[in-house]
């Protein structure tokens, strides 16, 4: 099998697909692309599945070995990308031969871009998903050395050479929510605030988690331990907004006073901490009030 | 006992299903009938439908129309007339091996509660534990069911690491890490049994509804069990009752 050895690693690339299905009921975390709006563009891009398994790319990006000619397509976050030392643009297919190196260089706008390759990355599927995560597969990231398997075939079906997408949204500070379960539990000015004021990602963001600097003061009780879900916010007694990311716990104890709908999760995956984002509520098309 | 839940969206995949009533057995049992109804009468696509304590979770892989069609069904639905069966409950009788080795925090516990380690051994090893749901890590079981006596607070400063296995209590809960991980619960002994293990089908040999009984074991026994669970001859045999 043809495959891709990794020359350098990056600050902390991953392999993602769409995640696990099926198995929180084992306590086993979703995982997948932070960003499925852009992961998914790289994909059509190649004409793959939207489950093909991509690179997730933070901050520092790798540099890669091609051992064979294959497609590719890079979306998401703006880096300065160079093919054999040649600059190559974002959410456009390119066709890379054997010994092509690949090399991510300055990130300019964004935190994670995503690589796909014709056919998706083949590397082992646990659980019934290919994403990377400590405990359940056998790496929980790309290290250095590393060969990873991708298709022999070379598609060259019809595939859209190149694909303008409007993006203009994802980068919005504005992040789309919808009111969590405990959202009617705050009082009216405090609900308030959680839409009129900014908050700041914290250092300490990561794929289980974003937490906000702000607090917001209030006096909602713990709730007994129910199921969350990425994207829920929850509101710490201390009054921290913490965001759950993909790979979340499949529990938790704290009030959910948001969700971020699934794009909202895309528009959060490209923040960088310290940057400063604001909640904009979106209504359920139907059925989003309880009875 | 409350039958209705509050029935909300959570997001645009998932509906969340919470009840007002008490954590028990009983309740657990309505809960996991509840879930198997919706499974068999109300989703038509491929969902999870998970349960924490008092709450039911359908989350949808894709198929937004669906979850549209199915929370209006699900908010017409007559909890009332869902029968309440008799869930599988499988008994296991789960070894410990309560060693001061493993038993980090044994000698505190028995000291601050005025009892002996043998005593502390026999309140831990005497209930059925109830299994609610698996959350928190990967095959870490929620057990209800613990003596009062046994309540404890977690420790002031968590450790950087316990191992796999550890048996642990903290406030009126007790439970197992299935990995090697940071923890703040006091830890009194340690399980050779794989909680998690991903190359297994199911990853988790418990299911919610399960009942659990640990049973002491000695240092010598444990390091048996632990070779037949490397070996992959260890069989864990439930007792129904």
């Amino acid at each position: 099998m043809a495959n891709i050895h990794v020359l350098r690693p990056g600050f902390y690339t991953t392999l993602q697909d769409t995640g696990r299905h099926g198995v929180a009921q084992y306590g086993v975390p979703q995982s997948g692309v932070m960003d499925s709006f852009s992961s998914g563009k790289s994909n059509l891009l190649l004409n793959n599945n939207l489950n093909a398994a991509v690179l997730e790319i933070l901050m520092t990006g790798p540099i890669l070995e091609f051992s064979s000619e294959t497609y590719i397509a890079v979306c998401g976050a703006q880096f300065d990308i160079l093919l054999n030392d040649q600059p190559i643009s974002l959410a456009k297919r390119y066709r890379v031969q054997k010994g092509d190196v690949l090399k991510f260089g300055k990130l300019h706008k964004g935190l994670r871009a995503y690589l796909a390759v014709s056919g998706g990355f083949q590397s082992e599927s646990v659980l019934g998903s290919r994403s990377q995560y400590p405990g359940i597969t056998t790496a929980a990231k790309l290290e250095k050395g590393m060969s990873l398997a991708i298709t022999d075939e070379v598609v060259t079906a019809k595939a859209l050479s190149r694909v303008n997408f409007e993006d203009t949204q994802l980068w919005d500070p504005a992040i789309e929510v919808y009111p969590g379960p405990e959202f009617a539990l705050l009082s009216t000015e405090e609900q308030q605030q959680l839409f009129e004021r900014s908050f700041t990602l914290s250092s300490k963001s990561n794929r289980m988690a974003i937490p906000f600097e702000e607090t917001l003061n209030n006096t909602l009780k713990g709730i007994t331990t129910g199921p969350v879900l990425p994207g829920t916010v929850q509101l710490t007694p201390s009054g921290t907004l913490i965001a759950l990311m993909r790979d979340c716990q499949v529990s938790g104890g704290y009030p959910r006073v948001l969700q971020l709908s699934t794009f909202g999760i895309c528009q959060l995956a490209q923040k960088r901490p310290g940057e400063a984002i604001s909640f904009k509520r979106k209504a359920l098309d139907i059925g989003a009030i309880s009875r | 006992m409350q039958v209705n839940p509050t029935i909300n969206r959570l997001g645009e995949q998932a509906i969340l299903l919470q009840w007002d009533f008490e954590i028990s057995p009983e309740n657990l049992k309505f809960l996991l009938s509840v879930k198997k109804y919706i499974a068999q009468n109300v989703v038509k696509q491929e969902v999870e439908t998970t349960n924490t304590y008092i709450s039911l979770l359908v989350n949808y892989v894709s198929s937004i129309e669906s979850v549209y069609s199915d929370f209006e069904r699900l908010k017409a639905l007559d909890f009332q007339s869902i029968p309440v069966e008799a869930v599988a409950s499988r008994l296991y009788r789960v070894p410990v091996c309560y060693d001061a080795e493993f038993g980090l925090d044994l000698e505190l516990l028995a000291k601050e509660k005025s009892l002996t380690i043998d005593e502390l051994i026999r309140l831990h090893t005497a209930p059925e534990y109830t299994l609610y749901f698996i959350g928190f890590l990967p095959g870490f079981l929620y057990l209800g069911g613990m003596d009062e006596r046994l309540k404890m607070p977690r420790k002031s400063e968590p450790r950087a690491s316990v191992l796999k296995g550890a048996v642990g209590i903290a406030e009126n809960q007790t439970g197992i890490y299935p990995n090697s991980s940071p923890a703040g619960w006091q830890i009194i002994g340690n399980c050779p049994v794989a909680l998690f293990d991903p190359k297994s089908e199911p990853p988790c040999p418990f299911t919610p509804g399960d009942r659990i009984q640990f049973y002491s074991v000695s240092k010598a026994k444990y390091d048996k069990i632990q070779q037949e669970v490397q070996a992959g001859t260890y069989q864990l045999i439930p007792t129904h009752g």
